[in-house]
């Protein structure tokens, strides 16, 4: 081995520690860079990727079998612009019951109307990707599309209105990039769902040559539909929806895992910067005794360069190992969310990060390295035999009484009222102020990183409170949704008394959809009416106030894109001739296109409620049971032909996905950041272990010592408190407002107001909690050390 | 004749493990009482300097008790060696030791501190010391800027801060130029006059009979010579009261 290799694996193997970190360091870094590059790359195009990847089809018809022939059928796939189709499959459309196995919603609910189709998992188009279970193995199993699914994998569907009341287990849950179904059963199941003296429709997925817009897609569609004969397509659907949610939203994804990238990407640089710069200053004196052997600055430069790629090489590869380790649950949670994207780390994603890992290690190591490489021999020398800052020192108390800024701060610290080893250790950060202030940067960027993280908590979790504001209701009381029990009247005064004479209630109003439009309107938007006290339901307002009595209505943003209005614009209600006027009073945070309105403000219309669609939302007192309340409210209103059920807690795929990846994000920032501080920690406490040794000659506890390592970043992990939170607060206000957007959304300020003083305080006290943590390993280490062995270290 | 401050009982101190190694300390018994000066002698690796560290608790024996004015060193855990350190015994070691980045009045105040002292009798106490060891006008500088005779005498103020019964001095003259030398003899000499007991590691011959009056040589860790000299009388005022 050349003596350059000698001293490379010599510096490598005799620092150990030193080492580790190094290799530790490189690895979290490089851990959040590939999963922070993998998400952002995730979150771009993600349908476009999946449709791609599973042969997605850009139209599904269902024809009547008994209108065209198979021929005909089949001529269709060569209407102009059809590149691919597959089919006949067969589907029939049904609306079923839940069945003996299903918890939610309980067994003989009727379920919403759904497509089943008879078909292999996959094929030449639309492939299924199955996300939770398995695919169906034989009759009596149904698949149900991700996403859209009514039961759970587990539950079971039941058609009593069918022959023989066949059940279908659910056995999975599969994505299909084109929404070509509500659920797959196997071919030979669907005779059996088929109503006696029906048949099947014959599927058929067609994939179009042009189909970058809808209208390229509308005149495809309508090309096939004059291929076969009139009255033949059933139902034709085109993939517009499906890609349409997805990139909506993946839209949502960009801010904030954007944010963290950019927090992650510019804390692992500093990081690598601090762990690796730090590394080859220590080693100064070490390239003093190889100059005086006869090495040159070049090869000096060299040699240190290559002992800081080596840990920094094993770094990288456990953190490429690391990051696609990870990226499975954290890719497979954005996927279920964006409904497409990447399952894995792209290849290039490993390598661009790996590369410029090393190539910061490597430019990070050559500055100080040809730095020390040109010392004169015999300073490089000297610089392990006194302290950092001594010459500073020195320097300074030779001007008389004109000490430098850091000796006359440390001479300030010295005279604090506070324990001598707290003074010492807060001292400390001056004698390397480069560093510590490096350090710093980087626990600052963390704490960015952790505010960040709780503010988009915070705010996701009431702004999906919001979102689910019109399923409130501990308990609901509304007309089953029964073909057997039709409600054609409701008294609403009886079940008014029912509920308020119940022991529990602690509020409650009614809403119902009504069929009133608004003059002007495509017609696309639902008006609910209200009456009683809804102030509590959890609508929240963008913008304005909620309606104040007739005449006012709160709408929702899609509303006011539509109609390009704004809030304070008076609309007119209409309904069978006659109409009304109403001021926009608020924008109410839904993606729902809809208008809430007081029932009073129907009345000048004179049309009629739909009472079979009314629901009653009721809140109860504290320390009420819920399905107590409900059971018993049921056993009064059942008579009128309502149910009262427990309110459902829903759970949104998209907020737990961003919740779980800011989690996990963080942990790695605040894990990176923490490496961070224990590396310049344990340099600072190495460079100094001999004063440590005077320290401990001179009496100092263990405790004391411990004390000093600690307060050593007290500093530093307060002024990042102070700094990062504020800056976490402005990248969450511009952050949530962006994903909101994204979406179509507004955001309330109440969703974005969440840092209250109880949050902001321990946020505060979470850049020193995140400092300690790391410079506790080194001040333990600094406590342990022998005293004579401290005192023998140059 | 006064008591014992220092007994040490068959010390023996091995550094490596293995059956082969040579002990730097074998067997070792000594006493050395209140008032006295002793100089170790012995070249290099004969074990003085690890006796030393036995005896200010900075390293523990392999076997056999070290007990330093009543207390049993060899026993204490680390954060007894810490106060016994601060209490009951003052360190001088042949490169100062002096803390660079601190001024010195800081460096002197320094073991008051940690011994937790009152801020204004500590000051009191570094001012003092510093006037009677003649380094008061440095009082606020940084040790860079003194000669080596100053820093030593600045080493030798922080080590009396805590008025310890036991003075220790590895080399005190070792790193200083003849003048210095001398001036840092005399100063030790009239610290045991003055009723401090010191114990004094060299190979200087001349510093240990110039200082000490009583001297013990030691050679491959054992004790070789002993000149058992009549012990200075007791008393402990001067400098270092």
């Amino acid at each position: 081995m050349s003596a350059m290799g000698k001293v490379v694996r010599a510096g490598v193997g005799r620092k150990r520690v030193q080492t580790l970190v190094m290799v530790l360091t490189t690895m979290m870094s490089v851990t959040a860079c590939i999963l922070a590059l993998g998400l952002v790359v995730a979150a771009q195009a993600p349908y476009e990727r999946s449709f791609t990847e599973q042969h997605g089809a850009h139209l599904n018809v269902l024809y009547d079998p008994t209108r065209a022939s198979p021929a005909q059928l089949a001529a269709a796939a060569h209407a102009p612009g059809v590149t691919a189709s597959v089919g006949p499959y067969p589907a029939v459309t049904l609306q079923p019951r839940s069945g003996p196995d299903t918890k939610i919603p309980p067994p003989g609910s009727p379920l919403p109307p759904m497509t089943l189709v008879g078909r292999a998992q996959d094929g030449p188009m639309d492939d299924l990707r199955i996300t939770m279970g398995r695919w169906i193995e034989g009759p009596g199993e149904v698949v149900f599309l991700d996403g859209h699914s009514p039961l759970a994998v587990g539950d079971s569907a039941q058609f009593p209105d069918l022959p023989g009341h066949p059940t279908l287990k659910v056995v999975g849950l599969a994505a299909s990039v084109s929404w070509s179904a509500d659920g797959w059963v196997a071919p030979e199941q669907v005779a059996g769902l088929t109503a006696p003296g029906t048949v099947p429709a014959a599927q058929y997925l067609y994939r179009f040559a042009h189909a970058a817009s809808d209208a390229d897609v509308d005149a495809d569609s309508a090309a096939i539909a004059a291929a076969v004969p009139s009255g033949a397509v059933v139902k034709a659907t085109t993939n517009r929806p499906a890609r349409e949610e997805a990139n909506r939203t993946a839209s949502t994804f960009v801010p904030f895992v954007t944010a963290f990238g950019v927090l992650g990407l510019a804390m692992s640089v500093l990081i690598i910067g601090v762990v690796v710069s730090g590394a080859v200053s220590a080693a100064t004196r070490r390239i003093g005794i190889l100059k005086s052997l006869g090495f040159t600055p070049a090869q000096v430069a060299r040699a240190y360069v290559g002992q800081a790629l080596i840990p920094a090489g094993v770094g990288t590869a456990l953190g490429v190992l690391g990051g696609n380790l990870f990226a499975v649950p954290v890719l497979g949670m954005a996927h279920k969310a964006l409904r497409g994207g990447l399952l894995g780390i792209p290849l290039w994603v490993d390598a661009v990060v790996a590369v410029a890992a090393l190539g910061a290690v490597a430019g990070t190591a050559l500055v100080p390295a040809l730095r020390a490489g040109r010392l004169r021999t015999v300073e490089a020398l000297a610089v392990g035999r006194t302290a950092p800052g001594a010459k500073r020192a020195a320097a300074g108390a030779g001007r008389a009484g004109a000490a430098g800024l850091p000796s006359r701060l440390q001479n300030l610290i010295g005279r604090l009222p506070l324990p001598r080893a707290f003074s010492l250790g807060l001292a400390s950060p001056l004698n390397r102020p480069g560093r510590s202030a490096t350090t710093a940067a980087a626990v600052v960027l963390g704490t960015v990183g952790v505010t960040l993280c709780v503010g988009l908590t915070l705010s996701l979790g009431l702004f999906q409170q919001g979102l689910s504001a019109d399923r409130g209701g501990k308990v609901v009381v509304q007309a089953p949704i029964d073909g057997d029990k039709a409600v054609d009247h409701v008294d609403e005064a009886a079940v008014r008394k029912a509920i308020e004479s119940r022991p529990g209630t602690r509020a409650w109003y009614s809403s119902v959809p009504t069929p009133v439009a608004v003059a002007g309107n495509t017609g696309r938007s639902q008006v609910v009416a209200y009456s009683g006290d809804a102030s509590w339901s959890g609508f929240q307002l963008v913008k304005g106030r909620w309606f104040h009595g007739p005449g006012e209505v709160a709408v929702s943003a899609a509303f006011l894109r539509a109609n390009q209005a704004k809030v304070g614009d008076t609309v007119t209600l209409t309904d069978h001739g006659h109409s009304t006027p109403a001021k926009i009073s608020g924008e109410v945070l839904t993606v729902e296109d809809v208008v809430f309105l007081d029932r009073a403000s129907l009345e000048p219309l004179g049309g009629p409620i739909h009472v079979e669609a009314l629901s009653f939302h009721i809140d109860l007192t504290p320390g009420t049971d819920a399905k107590a309340y409900a059971d018993g409210l049921d056993a009064a209103v059942e008579p009128m032909g309502l149910s009262a059920d427990p309110g459902e807690d829903h759970l949104n795929i998209v907020v737990l996905a961003m919740n779980t990846l800011a989690v996990t994000l963080t942990l790695l920032l605040a894990v990176v950041a923490g490496l961070g501080v224990l590396n310049t920690v344990l340099l600072d406490t190495r460079e100094r272990v001999h004063d440590l040794g005077v320290f401990k000659a001179l009496g100092m506890s263990p405790r004391q010592t411990i004390g000093m390592v600690l307060t050593s970043v007290c500093g530093s992990g307060l002024v990042a408190g102070l700094v990062g939170v504020p800056i976490g607060i402005a990248v969450h206000h511009l952050v949530m407002p962006a994903m909101a957007e994204a979406a179509g959304l507004g955001v309330p300020d109440q969703d974005l107001t969440v840092f209250s003083p109880t949050v902001v305080g321990p946020l505060i006290l979470g850049g020193l909690v995140l400092a300690l943590l790391g410079a506790l390993l080194p001040a333990t280490w600094a406590a342990r050390t022998r005293t004579v062995t401290a005192l023998r270290t140059e | 004749m006064s008591a014992p401050i220092i007994r040490i009982r068959g010390v023996s101190k091995t550094y490596d493990r293995s059956d082969a190694a040579r002990p730097a300390l074998a067997g070792l018994d000594l006493e050395v009482r209140a008032g006295e000066a002793l100089a170790v002698l012995g070249r290099s690796g004969s074990g003085k300097s690890t006796l030393l560290n036995l005896i200010a608790g900075l390293d523990r024996p392999s076997e056999g008790g070290v007990e330093v004015d009543g207390v049993a060193v060899h026993e204490l855990g680390e954060a007894a060696l810490a106060e016994y350190r601060r209490k009951r015994i003052g360190m001088v070691f042949q490169f100062f030791n002096l803390l660079d980045d601190l001024n010195v009045e800081d460096n002197v105040l320094l073991p008051a501190q940690l011994a937790g002292m009152r801020r204004d009798q500590a000051r009191a106490r570094a001012s003092e010391l510093l006037e009677r060891l003649g380094v008061a006008r440095h009082a606020g500088s940084f040790p860079g800027r003194l000669s080596g005779g100053e820093r030593q005498r600045v080493a030798v103020a922080r080590a009396l801060m805590n008025r310890p019964p036991l003075l220790l001095a590895d080399e005190p003259t070792g790193a200083l130029d003849t003048a210095s030398a001398a001036d840092v003899r005399d100063l030790l000499r009239r610290l045991n006059a003055e009723g401090q007991t010191i114990l004094l590691v060299t190979h200087d011959t001349a510093l240990a009979e110039a200082c000490a009056d009583r001297t013990i040589e030691l050679l491959d860790g054992r004790l070789v010579r002993d000149t058992a000299a009549v012990p200075a009388a007791g008393g402990r005022s001067g400098v270092g009261a």
